[in-house]
């Protein structure tokens, strides 16, 4: 009787633990029955609209795997795919949304080929382990662009082309664009001390834009790099570093935040210490991404200038498919083209920015 | 002379004094005006300032998973995940769930409250998990550590959410007129508070009971799974009040960034000072110390120009020299070295 009880009691332990495990990933599980569900019927209608396509209309199918909306910036992204590849361009988009999760990419991908698309297109979340997949896509005959990330994959004939940002190019044009404001306001033949806050270590972001900034540095003998150190591209990292080079050093002039996230930190940092920064101010704050805060920030005449860091792939990628259509090769890498926004302008642009 | 001596270092919180004290002295060398104060703005300006204004979210992290170690024996993973949910409730009630608001769409004391509730209840469940269902700890609170962050996501839908007023950044920065930051008051409060509980109670002396033996607590007559539950709860209020401080001092909360890995600093810790993460015996004073011992490493890292890449390199270096030197293994065998030596040298005299 006694050991009934236990038994009874270890299996309602089990019973409510799995129930309790159920709860935790609840939200993610509905979510994904919800996208299976609706994947399901665009497969359905997908299926339906093919046979009628292929004899009556051209229209390109694209399936594009996307991460998941984890910035506005992603966001950003998903909205110029879907803006560009319309019926009314005359496109038919596929597009699944990944949560994340490299496993469900995978998946997707192979729903592309079962539905024959003409092109996928993939935002990879990591780098590695797309060999198998996209040698089933190869196999079927449907070219594969790879857009914002790069993969790693042993045979490069794996994928068409890539589609994204030049990091090194941004690290340029911040060196181009300090040059010509130092020169503009006199200040050409001083003595520049420079930090940088710099992003997660090893991300392509940060090697890009450090690398950048060095090379083309170089050239201007007057400016010496007091000081790297890595922000973590958050705020709070950004503006504790900051803190502490504001200790170390007492004539800082410039500061490169490698995105917009550690500028905000590295500003509040410099105003806490009783200076001032920006286009009136002691420090100038040069900075990547060109999120819509930043434009907010140099609105208030606290950042100097925020290089691009475009999202807007869409229409890259639609040029592309075109090439491939019309039979032409296309280049293996393929850069956005990216703006330079300095302070003076940034009232002006905002309105017209996505993100 | 020598028992004075032998009382000292036989004290508790010898090491960990000891431990924070190598890692300050290191700077009186290496930069000298580390501990130089100064005062800008009206307000205390210099490193040491910066060290215990940055310590203040892991030393009232690292009071929670004290309590937490000390009477389950496990750990509490889910800390820094929990503030991130704190800071999202809190957030999105007083700026109204808009992307970047700059007055209070709700009065700032609801979405304090609020952050705290939060805080609570995700203490209350990873509570009623391992002390109710027996889950082990660090199984149960790893679902609010994966759980947390998408829970976070959800509220502020998964983007960055500012709450640019200026009295919202008094609790990470200064009040007008103060010149201390405001964060190492609220860590003072919740250490005081917390050590008054337990002292003039006898919570203190129930959980090390529970930690050392729940089993036996239980037989004497203590509510070992409420006390369990009680000290998990505490926890999340902890984690909810370090929550408020980080998105205060960066006025937005970023679900993703929020807190992270402040888990395992906050168990490092307690470990640092002198804990036994195997539960029981405890000392709160010695978690703080740990605490502010590694934020002292982390800005004496960054005085010291150590370059971004290797600064994990002298973190791990800094903390195995640590641990080890409060290893009751390492003391034996220095015990024991002492005593050969000792015996080596009676030898020599009888020959």
């Amino acid at each position: 009787m006694r050991n009934l009880k236990k038994v009874a009691a270890l299996m309602l332990t089990v019973a409510m633990t799995v129930s309790l495990v159920a709860c935790g990933g609840g939200s993610t599980n509905t979510a994904k029955t919800t996208d299976a569900t609706t994947e399901t019927t665009e497969t359905t209608e997908e299926a339906a609209t093919t046979e009628t396509t292929d004899t009556s209309s051209e229209k390109i199918i694209v399936g594009f795997s996307q991460v998941g909306a984890e910035s506005d910036w992603r966001t950003a992204n998903t909205e110029s795919m879907k803006s560009t590849f319309t019926e009314a361009n005359g496109y038919e988009l596929i597009f699944d949304d990944a949560q994340q999760k490299q496993e469900n990419q995978i998946k997707a991908v192979r729903n592309f080929i079962q539905q024959d698309v003409d092109y996928i297109v993939i935002a990879p979340v990591t780098e590695t382990g797309w060999d198998t997949v996209l040698q089933e896509a190869k196999e079927a005959g449907i070219p594969v662009i790879i857009v914002d990330r790069m993969i790693d994959v042993s045979d490069d004939s794996l994928f068409e082309c890539w589609v994204g940002s030049n990091f090194l190019q941004e690290g340029y044009d911040a060196v181009a664009w300090l040059a010509e404001y130092l020169d503009s306001k006199g200040r050409a033949d001083e003595d520049i001390n420079i930090v940088t806050l710099q992003g997660t270590i090893g991300s392509s972001a940060q090697i890009g834009r450090t690398d950048g900034f060095e090379e083309k540095m170089a050239a201007y003998p007057k400016w010496k790099m007091l000081e790297r150190q890595t922000g973590e591209f958050t705020q709070s990292k950004g503006q504790e570093v900051m803190e502490s080079f504001l200790k170390s050093y007492d004539d800082i002039d410039v500061v490169i935040a490698e995105n917009d996230n550690m500028a905000f930190g590295a500003i509040d940092a410099i105003e806490a210490a009783g200076k001032t920064c920006g286009p009136d101010g002691d420090i100038t704050i040069v900075s990547f991404d060109a999120v819509a805060a930043a434009f907010d920030a140099m609105i208030a005449g606290k950042m100097n200038v925020s290089v691009e860091c475009n999202p807007l792939h869409g229409p890259r990628v639609a040029e592309i498919i075109q090439k491939l259509q019309a039979g032409e090769t296309v280049d293996k890498l393929q850069y956005v083209d990216e703006g330079v926004f300095p302070a003076e302008t940034a009232k002006d642009i905002k309105p017209t920015r996505a993100y | 002379m020598n028992n004075t001596l032998k009382k000292i270092t036989g004290y508790r919180l010898f090491l960990p004094l000891v431990c924070l004290a190598l890692v300050l002295l290191v700077n009186v060398i290496k930069t000298p005006n580390f501990f130089a104060i100064s005062i800008q703005n009206g307000v205390f300006y210099g490193y040491i300032v910066d060290v215990i204004n940055r310590a203040s979210e892991l030393v009232i992290l690292a009071v929670g998973m004290t309590l937490v170690v000390a009477a389950s024996g496990g750990t509490d993973i889910s800390v820094g995940a929990v503030s991130a949910v704190a800071g999202a409730v809190a957030i999105f009630i007083i700026g109204g769930g808009e992307a970047s608001t700059d007055f209070y769409h709700a009065p700032y004391i609801l979405g304090f409250f609020a952050a705290l509730l939060a805080g609570t209840l995700c203490g209350a469940w990873n509570g009623f998990l391992v002390a109710k269902m027996k889950i082990q700890p660090m199984v149960a609170t790893l679902i609010l550590f994966t759980a947390g962050r998408g829970i976070a996501q959800l509220i502020t839908g998964g983007n960055i959410l500012y709450m640019r007023v200026d009295s919202f950044k008094q609790l990470g920065g200064f009040i007008q007129g103060v010149p201390l930051p405001t964060p190492v008051f609220v860590a003072i409060f919740v250490v005081l508070i917390t050590l008054f509980i337990l002292k003039k109670t006898a919570l203190g002396l129930y959980i090390q009971t529970v930690g050392i033996n729940a089993k036996a607590a239980r037989l004497v007559g203590l509510n070992s799974v409420l006390i369990q539950f009680l000290t998990y709860t505490f926890c999340g209020i902890c984690a909810g009040i370090a929550g408020m401080i980080i998105t205060s001092r960066v006025y937005s909360i970023d679900a993703n960034n929020a807190g992270l890995n402040m888990e395992l600093d906050a168990i490092l810790a307690v470990a640092l000072g002198g804990n036994s993460l195997g539960g029981g015996k405890f000392s709160l004073i010695g978690s703080v110390i740990g605490a502010i011992t590694i934020q002292a490493l982390t800005t004496t890292l960054y005085a010291m120009k150590v370059s971004a890449d290797q600064l994990p390199v002298y973190k791990a270096i800094v903390v195995i020299i640590i641990v080890s030197l409060q290893s009751p293994e390492l003391k034996r065998m220095l015990r024991n070295a002492k005593l050969q030596l000792q015996n080596g040298q009676q030898g020599k005299k009888v020959a």
